[in-house]
């Protein structure tokens, strides 16, 4: 009698915990669909407004009628620092993950890793900080002034009257760079590690130097899973908001040179989306739609590209 | 005369080699800059004041009067109150959508909660804080709330607890699913009921794995700016609860790194000084904990 009872009271708590389970699968599920309903919903009268136009209109003037709202600049250096960005992260953060995957002794691997990981645990608005106070004031008296003495023929490095703060595309970008550093890094290394020794083995064999073998062997080897993690690193530099709002000096036109002020999706969002008026902050929720837009592609495909390698069994970040 | 070929291979080797060592190196630097910089401006800032009074007035020094430093004591409670009220709503949802995902691989729910989950991870926080703002702005529009507090801190925590769900429910699926099939066979076959297997068996001998990722989200979410900028808003003023703006210290940089006056610029560093400390130790924390239950699985 006892036993049935306990069985029937088994029987009520597992439905209960399938139950509870259950819902929170639910909500996993319910987040994103709800964050596309909303956030479409909210951009709608920025959307009917100014229609396809608003991604190629380079103005942002809530002020003069008449009212314009336009993407343009943003979408544009959005992209420009991320694609800096990886310039400067991608050779540093292989590098490093091929020396620490494939050179270092045992000893020295596991507590260099360590400490280069701990670089993504530094919260966004201390590398903004750190940007604001250390690299910006680098960047006016010595990097700016240095680039537009040797490379201001070209207009990329040009200096104008709004671009002597140090704020600039360029010094957004570097923070971006750093900021990468890690995950690039970390991906990549899970990536190389998952190369067989045979690979390795083969080349040593029949001659090859050691870079040579790891080039041949793991670097080869592991090209989607490096790929993989330097789009990821590129995902993260787009989203990035508070070290880019902080160091990228603010400024809505367009410009050609490399040291004016810029702005990005995302830090416009935060600079203006507090004392935005209905419009304007609907415009500002399509601009996180694009920004949404623009991330997910961009993990969709690094996703692709390391799903060969986590069916091996390494993680990825 | 050139020198042999099995020469220029082996110099090529060593130097590409040696960029390899440099490269690790170069990542050392803004780590250390970045510790250097906080201790070198913020120390001075971490008073027995800095946690127990609020932020001066902006001032600027002129000659024969210096300015109040003050310090962030309601700044220091706001981020304790969002980054707990959001681990509270969380924390549970994340862990059993990691038990639904990781146990019942078989339901129909679990692969789409797996996938949203990871592109949920892959939003930009910014984007969430937009996300959460427009609900709590329709609510306010209904009239279920007062517009007041679209912008307060239970928003705020609303807004972390959409970034922690989907990170803490892939690492404790991941987590679970080192707990050998053999342990929940074994469970399963003395007649232990289903949810007792998985609650003490299966949660229980992945517990490690599971702290470190809960651990890995709080930490992500004290350290989160972007969507509390949005959602929780910020007050130098002292607070009562949640219910309305609520500074978070992530923000306080923000907001006195823009400001640009000398004693708030201390504030900021200070902040940011406690908050680098905090994540680093939390970072440590959760590697070393791994690290023990996986025996060096981490490099």
């Amino acid at each position: 009698m006892r036993g049935a009872s306990s069985r029937a009271r088994a029987r009520i708590f597992d439905r209960a915990f399938g139950v509870f389970t259950f819902l929170a699968a639910a909500i996993l599920i319910a987040l994103p669909v709800l964050l596309v309903i909303v956030i479409a919903q909210a951009s709608w009268p920025a959307l009917i407004r100014f229609g396809p136009a608003f991604i190629l209109d380079k103005t942002w003037d809530p002020n003069l009628p008449p009212i314009t709202f336009g993407a343009a600049p943003f979408i544009t250096d959005t992209i420009i620092t991320s694609l800096i960005a990886l310039l400067i992260g991608i050779p540093i953060s292989i590098g490093a993950a091929v020396f620490l995957a494939e050179l270092a002794p045992d000893w020295l691997r596991a507590p260099v890793a360590a400490v280069v990981d701990l670089l993504a645990a530094v919260p966004s608005v201390v590398f903004g900080l750190w940007g604001l106070y250390v690299l910006v004031p680098y960047m006016r008296t010595t990097g700016d002034p240095l680039l537009t003495k040797y490379l201001g023929w070209s207009p990329l490095f040009a200096q104008h009257a709004g671009s002597q703060s140090g704020q600039s595309v360029l010094t957004a970008s570097i923070i971006l760079g750093i900021m990468i550093l890690p995950t690039i890094s970390s991906v990549s290394r899970e990536a190389l590690r998952a190369t067989p020794d045979s690979q390795r083995e083969a080349a040593l064999s029949l001659g090859a130097t050691r870079w040579e073998a790891t080039r041949i062997g793991p670097l080869s080897y592991a090209r989607s899973g490096i790929f993989g993690a330097a789009v990821l690193g590129l995902g993260r530099a787009m989203g990035e908001t508070m070290a880019v709002t902080m160091t990228i000096g603010n400024s809505n036109n367009v410009g050609t040179s490399l040291i004016d002020p810029g702005q990005t999706l995302s830090s416009l969002i935060a600079i203006n989306f507090g004392n935005a008026l209905p419009l304007e902050r609907a415009a500002l929720v399509e601009l996180g739609l694009i920004l949404m837009g623009l991330s997910l592609l961009v993990n969709v495909v690094a996703r692709l590209l390391l799903r060969s390698m986590t069916r091996m069994g390494a993680t990825t970040a | 005369m050139r020198p042999p070929k099995r020469i220029r291979r082996r110099a090529k080797s060593l130097v590409l080699l040696g960029l390899c060592a440099v490269a690790v190196l170069l990542m050392l630097v803004p780590l250390a800059s970045i510790l250097y910089e906080c201790f070198l401006n913020g120390a001075g800032a971490i008073t027995p004041a800095f946690f127990l009074k609020n932020p001066p007035p902006p001032c600027n020094p002129t000659a024969g009067t210096t300015c109040p430093v003050g310090g962030v004591q309601d700044a220091i409670l706001g981020t304790l109150l969002l980054v707990g009220l959001a681990s509270l709503i969380a924390l549970p949802v994340g862990i059993l959508g990691g038990i639904y995902l990781s146990e019942f691989q078989d339901r129909p729910l679990a692969r789409p909660a797996r996938f949203l989950a990871d592109v949920m991870t892959g939003i930009p926080s910014i984007v969430i804080g937009v996300f959460v703002f427009g609900i709590f702005y329709f609510f306010a529009q209904e009239g279920w709330i007062t517009t007041f507090s679209v912008i307060s801190g239970y928003t705020g925590a609303v807004a972390l607890a959409v970034i922690m769900i989907p990170v803490v429910a892939r690492t404790c699926e991941e987590a679970l699913r080192l707990v050998p099939v053999s342990l929940r066979e074994a469970s399963l076959a003395l007649g232990i009921p289903r949810h007792r297997t998985i609650l003490r068996i299966v949660l229980s001998s992945g517990r490690g794995g599971v702290i470190t990722g809960a651990l890995l989200a709080v930490a992500r979410a004290g350290g989160e700016t972007a969507p509390l900028l949005l959602t929780a808003g910020f007050t130098t003023g002292s607070i009562a609860g949640l219910s309305g703006w609520t500074p978070a210290l992530p923000v306080l940089i923000y907001q006195f790194a823009s400001a640009q006056y000398p004693n708030t610029t201390q504030l900021a560093w200070g902040a940011a000084l406690i908050l680098v400390l905090m994540m680093l130790l939390i970072s440590v924390g959760a590697r070393l904990a791994l690290r023990n239950k996986f025996g060096g699985r981490s490099a």
